[in-house]
C-alpha cells in the first residue's frame, strides 16, 4: 500500500523544497494579494482587455465585429459575409470554453481547425449560446467577439495541429517569471488546453528555446501528431514578446497576470488574452517551481516595479 | 489589498473558538444538555391522586406542587380532572388550583409531573417564614425549655443547633421529659422540632418530601424539618429510621399545606411514581428553559415546527466544512460548489442507498433528454427551464413506477431538489460536450462523493446532536472555514499532480 502510494504521490516536503507553488497558494498569495478585485474585468471581459490593451499600443487579432444582442444573431452570416476564416469568442469565457475557429468555407458550410463542418444554423447557435452566458463566468448573458484569424509563424506551425499554438508567459510584478508555449494536438481539438491533450514546452527564460515539454503531465519529447523534436523548439522575436507581456502589467495593473500570445506570420507577436488565474502545469512544463522565482519578485520594492519593461526583461533573464 | 496581520487573524479565530467553546459549555452546564449523545438521563413521572368526598356546592382544592430543587429539573406538568377547572400557580407558593361550581361524592383528582434527575439543578433560595411562638402548658413547657438548654449550649449555629435537637428528641432511651413531649404530639417530631426552634427564634418549618422508588403506588408523603440560618436554608430528616438511598423529592419546600381542600370532606393525597430512562434529547425536547436570557441561544424557544427547520438548516454548515475541507485539503472537483451538500441533504431524506441510485437515474436520464434539447437550438434560460420540467418529469414517473411495483422507497426521490439537479444535468452536459465524458464522470463523481462524504457527517446522532443543541458549534465550524481559508499548502491530489518532479 505504502509502496504503491509512493508511486503516485510525491512528499509534500519535497515539493516545498523544490518551489513548487500548490493551488491553494497561488489563490491566497499570489492572486487574492496582487490582483485586484476591481480590476478582474480587465481580463475577464475581452472586449475591454482589447480596449484597454489597444489603447497601450499592443497588437491584437483585428476585430470583425461583436454580436450584442440575440437579434443579430440572424444577421451573423451577412457579417462574416467577407470573411473565410474567423474566430467566435465569448467576451467574458473563461479557460478557452466557447472558442470556435472557423478556417474555411465548403459552399454553405463553415470548416472548423479540426476540419469538421457546421451548418450556418450550428453556428447560430454557437453565438446564441454565448449571448445567454452559457460560457461566461458566472452564466451571466455576455456579447459574442468575432475576430480575424491568426496565422502562425512558420517557425511554430510545424509543431501544432489544427490551432495556434500560443505561447503564456507568467507576468509577476511586472516581471516575467515563468513562459511555456501550448501546442494543439488532435486529441485537443486544435485547443491549446493542457488539460484537454495540449502539449506545453517550457520555455528557457534567455533564449526562449524548449526547456522541456510534457503532455497529460507526462514527459514527451517529440509531438504525437508531428512527430517533431519539441526540444529544438525556438520562439522567434523573444525579446519583443517577452517586454510586449511585460507591458501588460503597467497597462493593466493586475500583479500576477498569465498572459497568452501568439506569433502571426506578418504581424509578429501579438497578445491572445489575459489570465488572472494563470495555471500550475508551467511549473511541470518548465521541471521548475514558479515559488523560487516568485520570492525574488516579492522581494522588490514599489519602485523596481515601476522600471521600464525592457529593463525589467533584462533583469528577469539575468535572474532566471 | 491590506491583509489583516496574521496575528489579529489568529486573535479572530481564537476569539470564535472561545465564544464557540463558552456557549457550549455554558449550555452544558446551565441547560443540562449533554456533550455526548445518547447519554441517558432519569425521568421520574410522579402522579399525584387527590381523593375527597364533595358536599353538594362549589368546591376549590388546592394542592402544593413541587418545583425546581436540589437534584430535579421539573420537565412538564398536567392535570386530568373532568368538569374542573384547573389553574398552575407560580406566586411565592406554587400550587394547582381544582375549582368547581357544583361537586358531589367522591371526586378523583389527577397530577402528573415529570421530573429529570440531575445532579446541575441548583436549590433556589427559599425565603424563611415568619417566626411563631408556641405557648406550652407546664410540665411541657419545663420540658421544652431543659432541651432547649441542652442543645444550645453543644451547637455552633442554627444547623446544629437543629441536628442536636433532633438527636435528643430520637433517643431511645430518652430522659423522661422528652418522652413526655414526644406523646404530646403524638409522636409527630418533625412539629415538635418545629416549634422548639421557632420558640427559640430559630425559623424553621415542616416540609413535606416524595421517597422516589421506581413502580411504588398509593405513597404517603414524608414530613421533614427545614431550618433557616439567615438566607441559607437545610432539610433534615427527623425519622433517622426513614433515611434511604432513594432520592428524595421535596413535593412542598415552603411549609405551605400540601392540600387544601374546600368544600369537602376526607380528603386524602396518593403517589404513585415511575421512573424511565430517557436520552436527554428526548427529555429536554419539550422542556423550553424558562429564563429568557440573552445567552440562551437555543434553537428550542422557538415553536416545535420551526425548530425541525432549523435542524437541517443548522446542519449545512458542517456539510460547507466538508466541501471546504475536500477542496481545500484533497482537491477534489465538483460540479457547483455547494451543490453536493443539497443532494447530501436530499440523500438525508431517502436514506443513501435510495438517494445515489435517484440521483445517478435522473442525472443519467436527464443527460439524455438535454441531449435531444441541445438539438432544438433553445436559448439557454428556455432550455434550462425545460430540463427542469424534463426532470419533475423524470421523478414523477420514477415515483409512480416504484409504487406500482410496490417500491414505496422509491417515492422518496421526490425529496430531490429539482432546480438544483436540473442546473447540474445542464452543466454536466455542456461539460460533456466541451471537455468529454471523462471529465463528466469526474466531476460527477466528486459531486456524488463529496455528497456522500457530507451525507455522512450530516446525519451522524453526534453531529446532529451538537449542531442543534450547541449554537456555540456554529462558532466553531466557522473559526475551522476561516482556518481552511488561510491554508497555503499543497492539497492531497496535487502530491500526485506534481508527482513527475519525483524522479
Amino acid at each position: 500500500m505504502l509502496a504503491l502510494m509512493k508511486d503516485f504521490l510525491i512528499s509534500p516536503l519535497r515539493l516545498k523544497r523544490l518551489g513548487i507553488l500548490g493551488m491553494n497558494k497561488r489563490n491566497r498569495d499570489y492572486i487574492a494579494r496582487y490582483n485586484e478585485r476591481s480590476l478582474f474585468p480587465l481580463v475577464d471581459n475581452k472586449l475591454i482587455t482589447r480596449k484597454t490593451i489597444g489603447q497601450a499600443g499592443i497588437p491584437t487579432a483585428e476585430l470583425i465585429t461583436v454580436v450584442q444582442v440575440q437579434s443579430q444573431v440572424n444577421d451573423l452570416l451577412a457579417l462574416v459575409e467577407d470573411y473565410d476564416e474567423f474566430v467566435i469568442k465569448p467576451s467574458k469565457g473563461s479557460g478557452g470554453k466557447g472558442i470556435l475557429v472557423i478556417t474555411g468555407r465548403d459552399g454553405e458550410s463553415f470548416r472548423k481547425a479540426s476540419g469538421v463542418l457546421l451548418s450556418a444554423d450550428d453556428l447560430k447557435r454557437h453565438v446564441s449560446n454565448i449571448l445567454s452566458g452559457l460560457y461566461s463566468l458566472g452564466g451571466t448573458s455576455d456579447v459574442a467577439v468575432i475576430e480575424s484569424l491568426i496565422h502562425t509563424a512558420s517557425a511554430l506551425t510545424r509543431y501544432s495541429v489544427e490551432g495556434v499554438p500560443d505561447i503564456r508567459v507568467i507576468i509577476c510584478r511586472g516581471y516575467p517569471v515563468m513562459a511555456m508555449i501550448r501546442l494543439s494536438t488532435h486529441a485537443s481539438d486544435g485547443k491549446a488546453n493542457l488539460h484537454q491533450g495540449a502539449v506545453g514546452v517550457g520555455l528557457d527564460m534567455k533564449t526562449g528555446c524548449a526547456v522541456r515539454a510534457v503532455q497529460h503531465g507526462k514527459s514527451v519529447t517529440h509531438h504525437p501528431d508531428t512527430g517533431q523534436d519539441l526540444l529544438d523548439l525556438c520562439i522567434p522575436d523573444w525579446n519583443t514578446l517577452l517586454v510586449m507581456a511585460a507591458r501588460c502589467y503597467d497597462v493593466t495593473g493586475l500583479g500576477y497576470l498569465g498572459i497568452d500570445m501568439v506569433i502571426d506570420q506578418r504581424y509578429g507577436p501579438m497578445l491572445l488574452e489575459l489570465n488572472a488565474r494563470p495555471g500550475l502545469t508551467i511549473q511541470v512544463a518548465n521541471n521548475a517551481g514558479l515559488l523560487t522565482r516568485l520570492a525574488k519578485i516579492d522581494r522588490l520594492s514599489e519602485s523596481e516595479t515601476r522600471l521600464p519593461a525592457e529593463e525589467r526583461v533584462r533583469l528577469s533573464q539575468a535572474w532566471y | 489589498m491590506k491583509r489583516p496581520s496574521k496575528l489579529s487573524f489568529l486573535g479572530g479565530i481564537s476569539l470564535l473558538l472561545a465564544v464557540g467553546i463558552a456557549l457550549i459549555l455554558h449550555r452544558h452546564y446551565v441547560y443540562e444538555i449533554p456533550l455526548v449523545h445518547g447519554e441517558t438521563q432519569v425521568v421520574w413521572s410522579v402522579e399525584a391522586r387527590v381523593e375527597f368526598i364533595a358536599e353538594d356546592g362549589p368546591v376549590t382544592v388546592t394542592m402544593a406542587r413541587p418545583t425546581e430543587q436540589a437534584g430535579f429539573t421539573v420537565l412538564r406538568q398536567s392535570g386530568a380532572s373532568p368538569g374542573y377547572g384547573l389553574n398552575f400557580i407560580d406566586d411565592i407558593r406554587p400550587r394547582a388550583e381544582w375549582a368547581v361550581r357544583s361537586a358531589n361524592g367522591v371526586q378523583k383528582l389527577y397530577y402528573q409531573i415529570d421530573l429529570l434527575e440531575s445532579s446541575y439543578a441548583a436549590q433556589p433560595q427559599i425565603l424563611a417564614p415568619k417566626l411563631y411562638s408556641t405557648e406550652w402548658q407546664e410540665p411541657y413547657r419545663t420540658a421544652v425549655d431543659s432541651v432547649l438548654n441542652d442543645a444550645f449550649s453543644t451547637s455552633a449555629n442554627n444547623f446544629s443547633f437543629a441536628r442536636e435537637l433532633i438527636k435528643r428528641l430520637n433517643e431511645n432511651e430518652a430522659p423522661q421529659h422528652v418522652k413526655l413531649l414526644r406523646r404530646a404530639y403524638n409522636g409527630r417530631l418533625p412539629s415538635l422540632i418545629a416549634d422548639i426552634l421557632n420558640h427559640a427564634n430559630v425559623q424553621a418549618t415542616v416540609v413535606y418530601g416524595l421517597e422516589l422508588e421506581d413502580g411504588r403506588r398509593r405513597q404517603l408523603l414524608t414530613p421533614l424539618l427545614r431550618v433557616w440560618d439567615g438566607k441559607k436554608s437545610e432539610i433534615f430528616y427527623v425519622d433517622t429510621g426513614l433515611v434511604t438511598e432513594n432520592p428524595m423529592l421535596l413535593w412542598e419546600q415552603r411549609g405551605a399545606p400540601v392540600l387544601d381542600v374546600i368544600g369537602g370532606r376526607d380528603s386524602n393525597i396518593r403517589f404513585s411514581m415511575l421512573r424511565r430512562e430517557a436520552s436527554t434529547y428526548n427529555a429536554l425536547a419539550e422542556n423550553e428553559p424558562t429564563q429568557d436570557s440573552l445567552l440562551n441561544f437555543s434553537i428550542h424557544s422557538l415553536p416545535v415546527a420551526e425548530q425541525a427547520m432549523f435542524k437541517t438548516i443548522l446542519l449545512l454548515p458542517v456539510g460547507a466544512l466538508v466541501v471546504c475541507l475536500l477542496r481545500i485539503l484533497v482537491g477534489l472537483r465538483t460540479s457547483g460548489t455547494f451543490m453536493p451538500v443539497l443532494i447530501a441533504i436530499a440523500f438525508m431524506q431517502t436514506s443513501l442507498g435510495t438517494g445515489i441510485v435517484g440521483f445517478v437515474l435522473v442525472v443519467a436520464l436527464g443527460l439524455i433528454i438535454r441531449g435531444y434539447l441541445s438539438r432544438l437550438n433553445l436559448l439557454l434560460v428556455a432550455r434550462i427551464s425545460a430540463v427542469i420540467v424534463s426532470v419533475i418529469a423524470i421523478i414523477s414517473l420514477f415515483s409512480v413506477l416504484s409504487y406500482k411495483l410496490g417500491l414505496t422507497e422509491g417515492l422518496k426521490i421526490m425529496f430531490f431538489p429539482m432546480v438544483i439537479l436540473a442546473w447540474t444535468i445542464e452543466r454536466m452536459s455542456i461539460l460533456w460536450e466541451e471537455e468529454g465524458g471523462r471529465e463528466v464522470m469526474i466531476q460527477g463523481g466528486g459531486s456524488l462523493l463529496t455528497a456522500v462524504i457530507a451525507y455522512g457527517a450530516m446525519q451522524h446522532p453526534m453531529v446532529q446532536h451538537l449542531t442543534f443543541n450547541f449554537m456555540g458549534v456554529q462558532f466553531i465550524l466557522m473559526a475551522l472555514i476561516l482556518l481552511l481559508g488561510s491554508y497555503t499548502g499543497f492539497r492531497l491530489l496535487e502530491l500526485h499532480r506534481f508527482a513527475v518532479f519525483r524522479k
